[in-house]
């Protein structure tokens, strides 16, 4: 069963400064029981909002939400449901650890508001403490703990309830690297304990692609892409989700009597199937470490190496491709100098319509709000 | 000329020795990337050399004028130094426009105001912020702020240029393009320059040459990106440089064998390198490219994670008893397959090394 | 690694044994012995040692007295009722313009930060005027329209100064609170609907509790304000023999015409004060034993707003009735009297006259108060402005041995109550030491000015250079500057601002001071609070009322041009 359906849901604002911004157009998607299923996109893309209006904290221009089969907003009808009353769990970015109160009148809050017997509040709020490691710091004041525990504590709060679902909001963001990432695994393992369903926003793809079963790319208020983090990565649908996803590098193409040139290289073709759509100016998009480096005698665009970089892992060579240049990422074992001749293949690059300006000034002025 | 020496640095605050007989040369011209770990005393190297600091004993030299002795009772003022510095908050100042900033030095050298105008000009152009001249720092980025201070560092021709982890809070994609520029700038202006951070990842996209320093404050190796990456000189930079495993190691009769965690392992394809005895308690240290899946292999393996980062798999499995780390770059998963969670499966390692083992402290 | 290494370690390498950092510490201890140390040293000498040897009869006689006994208790009922009110009033006002869709905020904040800048003895005058159990007009007009034997209301009671005390204090939590509600994360409240909680839940269980230490801070502000305070008791209560602790000190010496003898048993009284007050404090940190909690995080996001619906027509007309009472009526009362040919005609445009300003500004008395206190406050906060900033920088930057006493004693005399502080700069500098006397003349009220603002310029200069990262001046040095020079192109235009918006928030409150000036002054050092009020004592009201309509358009003038000033300098 689709535990949360969005149908048409649309949000308008008007600001002072940048008149009236569609910040949420028209978001239809449904998430299943049990799934993690991320919301990603740049700062200004509609994710946050979404996520408000599904918790109750925003009103809707336009459609319709339903939770767990129960309509909770709805603008033709008029209906809204509370935040109280929808019986979401909610993680923060900030926290939100309430700081008179210590961790265990934190974790119990919420069942105290549903005025359940003392005896099952302890039980509950145990087991909850439990499985978030903070067995032991029930009488500690959050401001005497860290930002792990204290976003531990945010997490055993929402799940005290054992709600059906989750929204996570950015939760992971105000840790440092290495706690996200235990804090991701410790995410994953009380969802498969208490079994709910996941809605997680972030910003930051690599989180987004580790969690996640299935995702949502936005950007600017619209839904670019809904599919699996494989799926996003290796064939992303548009330009956009391409670099948002991993690392990027494009070439802008010409199409000239069924060849494919760099720009600024009439000489050299790149030796690509081109689509049978392709305009004559298009945009090859491919990843660093998807491009074959050869040496000179065998097949593939004939270049030099401009700049090497050894990194610890891999090293980083950047190549001319006609008037750009190009990043690539190879093993150490693949070894040339700087100055040294070489060849490229592309392993199986995307295609795009050319650049269009126009899109990035708009993202530009909606970062503003 | 402009190398700079150090030798015998010592310097201590209160009953906290910071370094001991420290001594390094920075050749005419080069990038020198000095790179250790938080606390192990580079800024305080930095800030000796500046004079901000008093050493107890040593002598610092750029080129052949002597900054500082111990025994001949040297000491130049700080303000006669004449080093370029950028530190790591940039310390541009906010009640001055970017051209007051940078026309600082020359005006406390009492140069020709019409010459000050020029050179600011000059290299302002050269950091690309001519059209900033006239903002105040708060109307800056904070890449451009740290132009700013590039360009003051620069502006009275200082021979060397010390930048002291001037980049650390900046987004990842800025920080490619401050090193980037950096780099342009040493090319254009041809001055040495001593780069400080923690951070070996920017430290290799830009160095000529690194040194690594140990917590302790001891140099423990000088040299090219490549000898560092593939030939580190002791545990401490391999562990350092990248993420490592370490495996127990013994030999038991002729062979190897790897002893993760109570687990047991004859390990046939390895042998043990000269000059290592198995005397003392040795480890092997792999990267986590250095691993490659491989189901005939005698080191057996579960599977216990497997996430996908985009251009790799990111595994965590269990020899014996010890969780190790296995990236997989996504060419090898497309060719190899990608391995599940809970699979049980065997590893090889690639490259490794032997250290002697450390003994586990606090952590 | 410590700052005051660094410095010393910069003095050892610059190679000089005297410092400028030395000179700089030897010149702010210096002052603050002058200012502080000397009169507060004073005052406890003289209670407990007459003519050299140990006397506690003074002390316990002064503490014996019925009449003494009744002030403190007088003091502490006023203090304890206004505290109370204050609190509840400043906290409600606070919660519905910081939270709730009331409109007009904006203006309605303005307005409600008006009393905070207005001398509170004015509206007791203005009150007065209005509520006289005798003759006020607003008395008088009750009881020939109603038909009534006497006067329904008397201001002249305690009721009374507790009320217009309570008009003029209660800001101080209303601010404390407005700014606390508005840095509060809102997801602390967001995530509690979420738990499951309704609105008027979150406000009792999570907005409230977390806003407590706003709310204490700002009941700590009013209670030792009031404890302390002169100006409100000495003109509702004297006609009714209502006297405070402030207000007796000040009737026992003026009674003995300030006499040796009248001083001393002020300084005995003084200590009594100061133990009420310092018991208060102890009771309030018992009482509200709050942790200071972060509750400033993540993005500042607008908190939602709660709906009053049929509520919000009630509430806005109750706000407006309050600010009128408490705002418009004493400064119309004001103008209107000042207008009047004489106190106590019918308020007619008949009656008016411009009369009482052409007197106020002939009278050489009055002229010279209005000289006179610009002199005291602009002398008063130039010298706090560069005292401060001086002491901050030894506390900030130099940090010698003992610093933290250098702290307390630059922020002692704030919590001290004006009428002690007087007491002591009497004692002290008529004459007691090394022959100095400077009774009757402004540089005994500039001195006690000085000891009383002092910790203003001194925080906000101590806010601006902890703001100065060590990091810029060390860019200074490298770049060639020497240590003098990077303190002057650096350090000091830096803190300019800070040291400006200190000069103005000396200034302003020291234009509008009685509680100290009404014991130091003499013949010709009047300020301007001390001739309104001896001007009204002397029952010249409308005349008093003209100079006190004057002295607002001055601190309404003033007011604005810091908000001006500051406003420019947010840029830097």
């Amino acid at each position: 069963m689709d535990q949360v359906v969005l149908n048409h849901v649309t949000k308008r604002f008007t600001t002072k400064t940048l008149g009236d911004i569609v910040a949420v157009d028209d978001f239809n998607l449904s998430v299943h029981e049990g799934e993690c299923f991320s919301f990603l996109g740049p700062s200004g893309c509609g994710k946050s909002t979404t996520l408000r209006m599904i918790a109750g904290f925003e009103d809707l221009s336009e459609g319709t939400i339903e939770l767990c089969g129960r309509e909770v907003s709805s603008k033709s009808k008029n209906l809204y449901i509370p935040p109280e009353e929808r019986g979401l769990g909610m993680v923060f970015q900030s926290f939100a650890v309430w700081p008179h109160m210590n961790v265990f009148e934190n974790v119990a809050f919420p069942l105290q508001i549903q005025k359940m017997n003392k005896t099952d509040i302890a039980q509950r709020v145990k087991e909850a403490m439990r499985h978030t490691s903070l067995t032991g710091l029930e009488n500690v004041y959050p401001s005497d703990l860290s930002g792990g525990q204290q976003q531990r504590i945010a997490l055993a709060r929402a799940i005290v309830t054992q709600p059906k679902v989750m929204l996570l909001d950015e939760p992971l963001s105000n840790l440092d690297p290495k706690l996200r990432e235990t804090m991701r695994f410790e995410i994953k393992e009380l969802q498969r304990k208490f079994n709910f369903t996941i809605i997680f926003v972030t910003h930051d793809q690599s989180e987004a692609m580790a969690i996640s079963d299935r995702m949502m790319v936005c950007d600017m208020g619209r839904i670019m892409q809904i599919d699996t983090p494989e799926n996003l990565y290796n064939k992303p649908n548009s330009r956009f989700v391409h670099s948002f996803l991993g690392e990027s590098t494009f070439i802008n193409v010409v199409i000239q009597d069924g060849k494919v040139y760099p720009k600024g290289d009439t000489q050299n073709p790149l030796r690509l199937e081109i689509p049978p759509d392709a305009a004559r100016e298009m945009v090859v998009a491919t990843r660093p470490n998807s491009i074959d480096l050869v040496g000179p005698s065998e097949e593939g665009y004939p270049t030099h190496i401009e700049k090497r970089i050894f990194l610890t892992d891999r090293t980083e060579y950047l190549v001319p491709v006609g008037e750009q240049m190009l990043k690539i990422q190879v093993p150490h074992r693949i070894s040339f100098a700087k100055g040294d001749a070489c060849r490229i293949r592309f392993i199986s690059p995307m295609w795009y319509p050319a650049e269009d300006d126009a899109a990035e000034k708009e993202r530009q002025r909606r970062q503003l709000v | 000329m402009a190398n700079v020496t150090f030798k015998n640095i010592s310097f201590r605050y209160g009953s906290n020795q910071i370094l001991k007989d420290f001594s390094l040369e920075i050749a005419d011209g080069e990038i020198l990337c000095l790179v250790g770990p938080s606390g192990c005393g580079k800024t305080t190297l930095v800030r000796c050399l500046l004079g901000l600091n008093k050493p107890e004993t040593g002598e610092i030299y750029v080129g052949d004028t002597c900054l500082f002795s111990a025994s001949r009772r040297v000491n130049m003022a700080v303000e006669r130094r004449n080093i370029g510095i950028v530190f790591q908050d940039y310390a541009v100042w906010p009640h001055l426009t970017v051209s007051e900033n940078v026309g600082y030095p020359l005006k406390k050298k009492r140069v020709a105001k019409a010459e000050i105008a020029q050179r600011v000009k000059d290299t302002l152009a050269l950091v690309n912020m001519s059209e900033y001249a006239n903002h105040l720092p708060s109307q800056l980025s904070g890449g451009q702020q740290q132009r700013v201070a590039i360009a003051r560092a620069l502006v009275s021709n200082s021979s060397i240029i010390v930048l002291d982890e001037p980049i650390t809070n900046l987004d990842a994609k800025l920080r490619e393009q401050m090193l980037e520029e950096i780099r342009e700038i040493q090319r254009k202006s041809g001055t040495t320059i001593l780069y400080i951070t923690h951070d070996q990842q920017s430290a290799l996209q830009l160095c000529d040459r690194m040194a690594i320093m140990e917590p302790d404050g001891t140099l423990c190796q000088i040299g090219t990106d490549e000898d560092i990456i593939l030939r580190p000189s002791n545990r401490f930079t391999f562990e350092f440089i990248g993420i490592s495993n370490f495996i127990p190691v013994e030999a038991e009769g002729g062979t190897l064998c790897l002893k993760p965690e109570g687990g047991r392992f004859p390990w046939p394809d390895a042998s043990l390198p000269q000059g290592l005895s198995t005397k003392e308690p040795l480890e092997v240290g792999v990267r986590p490219n250095d691993i490659v899946f491989d189901p005939d292999s005698p080191l057996k393996v579960t599977v216990t994670r497997s996430v996908f980062l985009g251009s790799e798999y990111d595994y965590f499995v269990t020899l014996g008893g010890k969780e190790l780390r296995v990236q997989q770059n996504a060419l090898d998963a497309a060719k190899y397959g990608v391995v599940r969670e809970g699979a049980e499966t065997g590893i090889r390692l690639l490259n490794y090394r032997f250290y002697p083992k450390k003994e586990v402290t606090g952590v | 690694m410590s700052r005051s290494r660094k410095n010393r370690d910069l003095a050892a390498i610059d190679g000089k044994r005297f410092s400028m950092d030395g000179a700089l510490t030897v010149l702010s201890v210096v002052l603050l012995l002058i200012v502080v140390v000397i009169p507060v040293a004073s005052i406890i000498y003289n209670s407990f040692f007459f003519q050299g040897h140990f006397d506690p009869q003074l002390f316990i006689g002064q503490l014996t007295d019925p009449g003494n006994l009744s002030a403190m208790w007088n003091t502490i009922k006023i203090a304890f009722w206004v505290t109370l009110l204050g609190t509840i009033l400043g906290t409600f006002y606070a919660w519905l313009l910081g939270r709730s869709d009331i409109p007009a905020k904006g203006l309605m904040r303005a307005l409600f930060n008006i009393p905070y800048m207005f001398p509170p003895f004015l509206g007791a005058m203005a009150w007065d005027l209005l509520l006289n159990g005798r003759s006020g007009y607003l008395n008088k007009l009750l009881v020939s329209v109603f038909h009534l034997e006497s006067a329904p209301v008397n201001i002249n009671s305690l009721g009374g100064i507790i009320f217009v005390e309570i008009s003029y204090y209660f800001p101080f939590v209303f601010m404390q609170v407005v700014s606390a509600l508005e840095r509060m994360d809102p997801t602390l409240e967001e995530c509690a609907r979420i738990a499951g909680a309704k609105q008027m839940t979150v406000i009792r269980k999570i907005t409230l509790p977390l806003v407590v230490p706003a709310i204490s801070a700002g009941a700590l502000l009013i209670m030792t304000t009031s404890l302390a305070h002169f100006g409100v008791p000495s003109i509702l209560g004297f006609s009714q023999n209502i006297f405070t602790l402030p207000t007796k000190i000040y009737a026992v010496i003026s009674r003995t015409g300030g006499s040796f003898e009248g001083i001393r048993q002020g300084a005995a009284l003084s200590i009594m004060l100061v133990v009420v007050v310092g018991l208060a404090l102890i009771l309030q940190k018992k009482l509200l034993s709050s942790g200071s909690y972060d509750i400033i995080k993540g993005k500042s996001m607008r908190p939602t707003l709660i709906k009053l619906r049929g509520a919000k027509a009630p509430l806005l007309v109750l706000c407006i009735a309050t600010l009128v009472l408490i705002v418009v009526v004493p400064l119309v009362m004001i103008f209107l009297v000042s207008l009047v040919r004489a106190y106590g005609l019918p308020l007619i445009p008949e009656n008016f006259t411009i009369n009482n300003y052409l007197k106020v500004f002939k009278a050489d008395g009055t002229k010279g108060s209005i000289i006179n206190s610009l002199m005291l406050s602009v002398g008063a906060g130039i010298i706090c402005m560069f005292l401060g900033t001086l002491i901050a920088y030894v506390v900030q930057k130099i940090k010698p041995k003992g610093k933290e006493a250098l702290e307390i004693l630059s922020v002692l005399p704030y919590s001290l109550p004006g009428t002690v502080l007087a007491i002591g700069v009497i004692l002290a500098w008529s004459g007691a030491l090394f022959g100095i006397s400077l009774y009757n003349t402004l540089w005994i009220i500039l001195i006690a000015y000085i000891a009383r603002y002092l910790s203003f310029s001194m925080k906000s200069s101590s806010a601006a250079l902890l703001q100065v990262h060590p990091s810029l001046e060390e860019a200074a040095r490298t770049c060639g500057a020497s240590h003098m020079e990077s303190l002057k192109d650096v350090t000091l235009p830096l803190i300019r601002p800070a040291m400006v918006s200190g000069f103005f928030l000396i200034f302003l409150p020291a234009m509008r001071e009685v509680t100290t000036s009404v014991l130091l002054y003499g013949p010709k050092t009047r300020t301007l609070g001390v001739q309104i009020y001896a001007l009204r004592d002397a029952g010249m009201i409308p005349q008093a009322a003209a100079l006190g309509s004057i002295a607002i358009v001055i601190i309404i003038v003033c007011n604005t041009i810091v908000t001006e000033i500051t406003k420019d300098r947010k840029g830097v």
